[in-house]
């Protein structure tokens, strides 16, 4: 491990831009360059299903020594741009639950709210480690196993009474589900939108993991609800963002377009392409780059 | 337990204005990247073979573009970095006039529980986009 991280570390450093002032890039040129470098985060980002979002951060402070402020405001408004862009192709499908959405984004909301304001008290190299050790962790997450967990063994009281229930297409007809763990998974939304609103992410591992494993929804129901609740919770820390002046115009506009540009591509290749290996080798560069971020947080190289 | 057939409607009809608002979705993003890109075009035109901003340390851009008035009145005067901020406040509103649209239709279903649910919601987004005062 520790040999891959100083590999890591090498191949990083070589593309750091010196801390001269006068750097010889022009505006044209890095634009053309974020644009790119978020074309690639869109795509490989929708293939993997992470979202682009993860690498978009640690793309921006490693490689261009962006302060993490202006990455993570540039990383939040292509998180908006990428689920509301998806939003019209999941909702065709009839799959996601709007009660179930709307109850869980009070938590999402107000936990985006707390971790913006955490944002502007905890130090840019703390936040630069807690992103590390949240992208080592949506990795494991993306390795585990897919699919649908048992239904609840007895229906969650507080679901019934906010009628959370639902159902969808399947192949023979409507299949129907009940809701479980509403109190569990209320309280990793709550988690997911601090982690959304300190980090500038969609956190849309978290969110799938709460309503998979504890409120125990179809995998298919929950994936796209999860979707359509990142652009709500993203927007309650993006206002905050905007008047801190976290989004920097000159910044955020070619990653948010490239990344939007970038996720639409890769979700219409999603349909035909054969993605494990993409997905392999984008999930080893999001743990090289969360262990860099670590490194880089420790050694307070992003102050 | 079986879904009673009321849930099965209410649940039919979530769907067609789910379609609804997904296709507003769209549009608002579409609409946020329009604005983004003639910004982005104009910029690039003034200030293209400048040397780039200095990013490694974070100062705040003017006040003008941090607050809805001063983006909007910027963006009438076809400022680029107005233009490409105003583009941005389009895709944050998205998601907001989204959860207004949800209020909507759950008001039309009289489901008041869910109205309530959403509007709590609602008030946390519009707090957020006032600048959210004290925080």
């Amino acid at each position: 491990m520790l040999l891959f991280a100083v590999s890591s570390k090498s191949l990083f450093q070589v593309n750091v831009p010196d801390e001269s002032p006068c750097s010889p890039l022009n505006t044209l040129t890095f634009s053309a360059i974020l644009l790119a470098g978020g074309l690639g985060a869109g795509f490989l980002g929708a293939l993997s299903g992470l979202g682009g979002g993860v690498v978009i951060v640690p793309l921006l402070t490693i490689v261009f020594g962006v302060d993490i402020r202006y990455a993570i405001g540039a990383s939040l408004v292509s998180v908006i741009a990428t689920s509301s862009g998806a939003a019209a192709a999941y909702v065709k499908e009839g799959f996601s639950n709007i009660r179930i959405g709307m109850f869980l984004e009070i938590a999402t909301t107000l936990g985006a709210l707390f971790g913006a304001f955490l944002a502007a008290y905890i130090a840019p190299s703390a936040i630069a480690i807690i992103f590390g050790v949240v992208l080592l962790s949506s990795v494991y997450l993306s390795f585990r196993q897919k699919g649908d967990f048992p239904p609840p063994e007895k229906p969650d009281r507080i679901a019934q009474h906010l009628r959370l229930a639902g159902s969808y297409p399947a192949g023979d007809g409507e299949r129907s589900y009940e809701v479980g763990g509403v109190t569990t998974g209320f309280g990793l939304m709550a988690l997911a939108g601090a982690l959304s609103g300190l980090l500038g992410i969609g956190s849309g591992a978290v969110k799938v993991l709460a309503m998979d494993q504890a409120m125990r929804i179809p995998f298919k129901v929950s994936t796209t609800t999860s979707n359509f609740m990142i652009g709500v919770t993203a927007a309650a820390s993006a206002g905050i963002y905007l008047h801190r002046g976290y989004l920097d115009p000159g910044l955020a506009m070619p990653v948010m377009l490239g990344v939007l540009g970038g996720s639409m591509l890769g979700a219409r290749m999603l349909m035909q392409a054969r993605v494990r290996v993409l997905r392999f080798v984008f999930n080893l560069v999001v743990l090289a780059l969360g262990i860099e971020m670590i490194i880089n947080g420790a050694m307070g190289k992003l102050l | 337990m079986t879904p009673s057939t009321s849930q099965h409607e209410s649940s039919r009809h979530d769907v067609k204005l789910e379609q609804a608002l997904g296709n507003l979705l769209r549009a608002g993003v579409l609409t946020a990247a329009g604005f983004v890109v003639a910004g982005a075009i104009l910029l690039l035109l003034r200030t293209g073979g400048a040397p780039v901003r200095d990013y490694h340390h974070f100062v705040p851009p003017d006040a003008q573009l941090r607050s809805v008035p001063g983006i909007f009145f910027g963006a009438v005067a076809l400022d680029p970095r107005s233009l490409i901020q105003f583009g941005m406040l389009v895709l944050i509103a998205t998601p907001v006039l989204r959860v207004a649209a949800s209020l909507v239709g759950f008001l039309l279903e009289h489901d008041l529980l869910y109205v309530a649910i959403t509007a709590i919601v609602l008030c946390v987004l519009i707090f957020s986009m006032a600048g959210g005062r004290g925080l």
